[in-house]
């Protein structure tokens, strides 16, 4: 199949124009066509994994066009074997959240509108090799993002000490910071520009396997300094996105005012391209700068932090959504933990993480989105004895909670195991002490998890929510997919381990490679 | 040179003067036509006007053939870079005559003076952007000015109008007179009224820096008061929220464009070295560093006007302010001295000609609807009135400088010439996405009002068919050419030429 890559990225957007011609009052078919396209996507999606062939670490299924010519802009898509789990969780999880947005009765032209045009940004950016157009991408899904925490989230709402709080407010928050960081990013992007050659033409260039290519780095980036400045640019525009402390205070906002299905994807997709970015952009295009010792140990305490950090805050939330956002920071912390030893363990662990972090979280938050539309609060403390009005609920919760906290023949063990090795084993830098105080966070997250269930579903029931009722066929249908993708990738991690393994290897095998100048410029 | 000959190079040079004779000729029809008029209000004169700018936009493309000419003893020129200025005065001029016609505002006025003075101040941009010599200059900047305290007051019963015409009219003088001794100093410095003999004695013999420097800023003074840069700037807001709105709208796109127009061309006629062996890039005076003085400037304005736009609660306001934010950011192009830089600044020029344009439709349609200017009165209006709201968010977007959209390739072209030029103005590139972020605040609060807030009432408002037509045509290329650029691109890099040398 010919451009497969642009028309799993651009059917979302046939999609949109489909709804456009749609009257506002025929609700069910602009669902039913979302779903269709996120499910042609799906499907697109399941095609490359099946064709996609893992034994190589080359650019696959790529296309290359001229776009602007007299910039060097190429619309060049291609993926790997770093890009192809993003690729599926993207379709998986689009498609999943359709449903979660059934409900959605406000303006749902404009919501799938709107969410269509985010799945087509996701896509693009995991897809797109050229500089430029992962740049455009990356900005794109901002705009649609807002309309949908502002509109559709919780509405404005005063607290008690008078700071006005809700959607709209997490929403420009999000926006905010968001463009703040990627400014970096552009400047980063444009010295990249000017200063990598096309072996090729001699030309100027953006396409991201040029600039990949440490013999085609000339101008300003011969300078180690400039180098430096340059990752940690890079580093700010996808820490944000991760979020990594101290840049994570837009997380509870947005995931916490967000609607359900918007908050599977901020949690499930969004945060993952910051870390992709780093694996993409920063750690093959500036291996040395990766290796400066500070900046190696930074990223290291950073994922730390985050991991305790997350844990400590997600323990102290009263609210079970807000738990649940800070369990995602707790989480993507032991991605950076893991990339940053740079063993092909600690690579693999850290992007099988991305993923299996990707369906776990999607599950808790779906299912915070079931209580919230029966109970229309999330108090932890104001349920109790759930487990006998709403077994299967609380099935599906304890799954989604085990998950979380890394019980072995769950999908996240393997992958949290393989992180923490990875690192702890680490021959180009010494992360032991780091790693051994990180796993901390293991058992406080087994701690707020039991906590959280146990003061929910065990004990007596209280009798307000004698008469609620039990989770419905939509809803299952929305959750089970994933805790099957749980279990079995728990059981039997090899096919997505083995699709990435290629790839990844080569990824530490070049950071490797590359030498850390170590008597030059800021030292 | 002898008289005849003198005589003679004017008369051929009439020849390449015929889109301004076609303008004059233009104001004179409105003028007279007005008499035979019986009803005041009659749209005829409009069309008649429509008509004339089209006959004259003809006659300005067919000038692009024409290569780079000086005109008249070197008062004036033609070349590429004028060309384009000048398509995008007359671009202005028809919008404004569009707006003008469904206006609620301007009903029940008389229009003939209105289009008339309408023309004339298309004409004297059209000579701010070729004039090369310091009497030609001064007389242009002039011209706009006069013609521009009249129509910012056009509106006379209101008060508000009077008041931004007087205050316009003042500073205006303000810094007419500044630039008039600056532009005297540079004459007494070199003894030439010509901009090319002036950048040659100012090349070949040292001169004294400190007197160059003063009549630089002094002259600095007068290019600032038209493309609304600190601290000149002070007259904007009050203008643009008196004048008659789609008086504000040209006022924020032709007279800030001529004032690039006419800066770039003085700056790297006069006070530019040769570029060596052909390069893009050419030098500074040694004795004059202008490239900083003007970064300073840009930064200055981009975040003096990005700051004080966060706090305003009118619409106009709002947007006078964001447009001295915008001319930070197209001077960071004429910063560095490139070819590159210029046409970075003539891409945005022209991209910001149809987002802002685009937004000022916006407030007059929403000013038409809800007679209120107030941001807070556009609470919900997406749910009530969703065609201007959306297309609104397309603008606010663009003017932010977010992809899809045009606004985000001119400020990447602008970013791109700056870190092109080096490490050098690293800091300027900074600063400029810096304020991108704090503009995102301003323009995302408009859309929060009006996407998020709760509508006051809950009935639908219906917009004229004619407005959603305009709407459509400046909202569509705003989204097309950020996705697909090259024509203007193409048309822009052709254009960056201009007439370097006799």
């Amino acid at each position: 199949m010919d451009n497969v890559l642009s028309w799993i990225t651009f059917l979302p957007v046939v999609g949109i124009l489909a709804i456009l011609f749609v009257p506002k009052d025929n609700k069910n078919t602009v669902r039913i066509i979302a779903a269709v396209f996120t499910g042609l996507q799906l499907v697109l999606a399941v095609w490359i994994y099946r064709n996609f062939d893992s034994s190589t670490s080359a650019i696959q299924f790529s296309e290359q066009y001229k776009w602007i010519p007299s910039f060097n802009i190429d619309y060049f898509m291609g993926i790997d074997g770093l890009s192809v789990p993003m690729v599926l969780l993207t379709a998986f999880l689009s498609f999943i959240c359709i449903f979660a947005s059934w409900g959605i009765e406000k303006s749902v032209k404009g919501y799938f509108a709107m969410f269509l045009l985010l799945d087509a940004g996701m896509m693009g950016v995991f897809c797109s090799l050229d500089f430029f157009l992962f740049y455009i991408f990356w900005e794109v899904m901002l705009l649609p993002m807002y309309f949908l925490i502002g509109i559709w989230g919780s509405p404005s709402r005063t607290e008690e000490d008078g700071m006005v709080r809700g959607g709209p407010y997490a929403a420009i928050k999000f926006f905010l910071y968001t463009l703040f960081g990627s400014i970096f990013m552009l400047i980063a992007m444009l010295v990249f520009y000017f200063n990598v050659s096309d072996p090729v033409t001699g030309g100027h260039t953006f396409n991201m396997l040029h600039l990949m290519d440490q013999a085609n780095h000339g101008g300003v980036l011969k300078d180690f300094d400039v180098r430096l400045l340059i990752y940690a640019a890079l580093f700010l525009g996808f820490a944000i996105k991760v979020p990594v402390f101290p840049f994570h205070t837009w997380l509870p906002d947005a995931h916490v005012e967000a609607p359900t299905a918007v908050s599977v994807i901020l949690a499930g997709v969004l945060l993952k391209m910051g870390t992709y970015g780093m694996l993409r952009i920063s750690f093959p295009m500036l291996p040395d700068a990766m290796k400066w010792k500070y900046f190696a140990y930074g990223l290291a305490i950073l994922g730390m932090i985050n991991i305790l950090y997350g844990a400590l805050c997600a323990m102290a939330q009263k609210d079970l959504k807000k738990l649940v956002a800070y369990s995602s920071i707790s989480h993507m912390g032991i991605v950076l933990l893991g990339m940053s030893g740079l063993t092909s363990l600690g690579m693999n662990g850290a992007v099988m993480q991305m993923f299996n972090h990707g369906t776990g979280t999607a599950m808790l938050f779906l299912l915070v989105g079931v209580i919230y539309d029966r109970a229309h609060h999330r108090q932890i403390d104001g349920f109790g004895g759930l487990a006998v009005r709403m077994p299967i609920f609380a099935a599906m919760m304890s799954l989604a909670f085990f998950a979380g906290l890394g019980l072995p023949g769950l999908s996240s063990f393997i992958s949290e195991a393989f992180s923490f090795l990875g690192a702890f084993g680490s021959e180009t830098f010494d992360l032991r002490l780091i790693t051994v105080v990180s796993t901390i966070g293991i058992i406080i997250t087994a701690g707020y998890f039991l906590w959280t269930f146990q003061r929910m579903f065990l004990g007596e029931l209280n009798p307000k929510y004698a008469e609620l009722p039990e989770i419905n066929g939509r809803e299952l249908f929305t959750l089970v997919p994933i805790g099957i993708l749980v279990i079995v990738l728990g059981v039997y991690p090899a096919p997505l381990l083995d699709l990435i393994k290629t790839s990844l290897n080569e990824l530490v095998e070049v950071v490797k490679a590359a030498e850390a100048p170590t008597m030059l410029g800021l030292h | 040179m002898d008289y005849s000959s003198i005589i003679k190079d004017n008369l051929i040079s009439l020849n390449y003067f015929l889109p301004e004779l076609l303008l004059t000729g233009l104001i004179i029809v409105l003028v007279i036509a007005d008499l035979f008029l019986k009803d005041e209000r009659s749209p005829w004169l409009s069309f008649v006007a429509l008509a004339g700018c089209v006959v004259v936009l003809l006659s300005v493309i067919a000038q692009f053939d024409l290569g780079s000419r000086s005109l008249f003893q070197h008062m004036l020129v033609v070349d590429p870079f004028s060309v384009f200025f000048k398509l995008l005065f007359l671009a202005s001029a028809i919008a404004v005559i569009f707006l003008s016609i469904a206006s609620v505002e301007l009903a029940g006025r008389p229009v003939g003076e209105y289009f008339t003075l309408l023309i004339a101040l298309t004409l004297g941009l059209f000579l701010m952007a070729s004039s090369t010599n310091l009497v030609t200059i001064l007389l242009s900047i002039e011209f706009v000015s006069i013609v521009s305290f009249v129509l910012a007051t056009y509106l006379k019963t209101r008060r508000r109008s009077s008041e931004a015409g007087l205050k316009y009219a003042i500073y205006g003088a303000f810094s007419s007179g500044l630039m008039l001794y600056g532009l005297s100093l540079l004459y007494g410095l070199t003894g030439t009224l010509n901009l090319y003999e002036i950048g040659d004695v100012l090349a070949s013999r040292d001169s004294n820096g400190m007197a160059l420097t003063l009549s630089t800023i002094l002259i600095l003074a007068g290019f600032g008061y038209k493309i609304a840069s600190v601290p000149f700037h002070f007259w904007s807001p009050d203008v643009y929220e008196g004048a008659p709105t789609p008086i504000t709208a040209f006022l924020s796109i032709g007279p800030k464009a001529a004032g690039f127009a006419v800066l770039i061309r003085f700056f790297n006629v006069a006070l530019a070295g040769e570029p060596a062996n052909g390069a893009s890039q050419w030098s500074a005076l040694p004795e004059l560093d202008w490239p900083m003085i003007l970064a300073v400037v840009s930064a200055i304005t981009m975040t003096l006007g990005n700051l004080v736009a966060i706090v305003q609660t009118n619409i106009k306001r709002l947007l006078a302010y964001s447009s001295i934010a915008h001319a930070g950011y197209a001077l960071m192009g004429v910063v560095v001295l490139s070819q590159d830089g210029i046409y970075a600044t003539m891409f945005y020029l022209a991209v910001y000609y149809l987002m802002n344009l685009g937004a000022f439709l916006v407030v007059i349609v929403f000013q038409d609807l809800l007679g209120s200017e107030k941001i807070a009165d556009f609470k919900g209006l997406a749910w009530r009135a969703p065609v201007p709201a959306i297309a609104m968010a397309v603008f606010l977007v663009s003017l932010t400088g977010l992809p899809p959209t045009a606004g985000f390739i001119g400020k990447f072209y602008l970013f791109a010439a700056v870190i092109k030029a080096g490490p050098a103005f690293y800091w300027l590139a900074v600063v400029g996405l810096l304020n991108s972020v704090v503009a995102l605040y301003y323009y995302a609060r408009i859309l929060k009002t009006m996407f998020f807030d709760k509508a006051a009432e809950e009935n639908s408002i219906s917009v004229s068919p004619y407005y959603v037509t305009l709407l459509a045509l400046l909202a569509a290329p705003t989204i097309i050419l950020g996705v697909y650029w090259a024509p203007l691109q193409k048309l822009a890099t052709n254009s960056v030429e201009f007439l370097r040398a006799l």
